[in-house]
């Protein structure tokens, strides 16, 4: 559970998350291009690909190899484990 | 006065990227021209024939294809065109069987989309918006 908390503690790393929430299943060239041009975010290809290695970390983030391509998908089964913990009062 | 007449990029075999930028793609071939081994071979836009070629050049250069790979790895395109609707383009180009790795993407100036080339380059093709 740490390692979820660590990775959405960096604004970086949820603008990573929110991009794969408009797009699943991105290259690292497309999740730095919307860093870039959405965010005004511009951290070196190096710097987003150790975000990408904390988050995947977490398991928030996955990759899949297709062919020549590598895609990074969102898994956002981990943040349950938050809900679980201190559960959501439903709304009277 | 410099100005761009020729650019290039690097494909794995001239005559299977000659049939995609000019059927798939839709530009225009301009020059051919045999040169030992291989040819002196440009494509032009439709809408300006006039305008910049691209030279399709052999990635024979034992470094372009470990150069081009690391880019495909990564998903960075070789080069950008401009198109005038990239939703449009990607509609028709992937009813032409066209793979995009990337959707049209809003990024705020400029819409985009990243497509396999067939000849081992990511392309990006992009319209201003606006």
């Amino acid at each position: 559970m740490d390692a979820v908390f660590k990775a959405i503690g960096d604004p970086t790393r949820r603008a990573v998350l929110d991009e794969l929430v408009d797009r699943d299943g991105q290259t690292l060239f497309e999740i730095c291009s919307r860093l870039t041009m959405k965010h005004g975010l511009t951290s070196s290809r190096q710097a987003i690909s150790q975000h990408l290695a904390v988050l995947e970390e977490a398991g928030l983030v996955t990759t899949r190899r297709e062919g020549r391509y590598k895609f990074h998908h969102l898994d956002t089964t981990p943040l349950r484990s938050i809900t679980e913990r201190w559960p959501i009062r439903e709304q009277s | 006065m410099i100005r761009i007449t020729v650019t290039s990029v690097f494909v794995d075999d001239q005559d299977k990227a000659l049939a995609f930028y000019t059927d798939v793609l839709g530009f225009v071939k301009k020059h051919d021209v045999p040169m030992g081994e291989y040819r002196w071979l440009t494509v032009v836009s439709a809408k300006d024939p006039e305008g910049t070629e691209l030279l399709l050049e052999p990635s024979a250069h034992p470094a372009a294809t470990p150069f081009k790979e690391a880019l495909v790895a990564d998903g960075i395109p070789f080069t950008s065109f401009g198109v005038d609707d990239v939703h449009a383009e990607f509609e028709r180009l992937s009813a032409a069987g066209v793979r995009f790795v990337q959707e049209p993407a809003d990024m705020g100036p400029v819409t985009v989309a990243t497509l396999d080339d067939t000849c081992g380059n990511l392309i990006q093709i992009a319209t201003m918006n606006g």
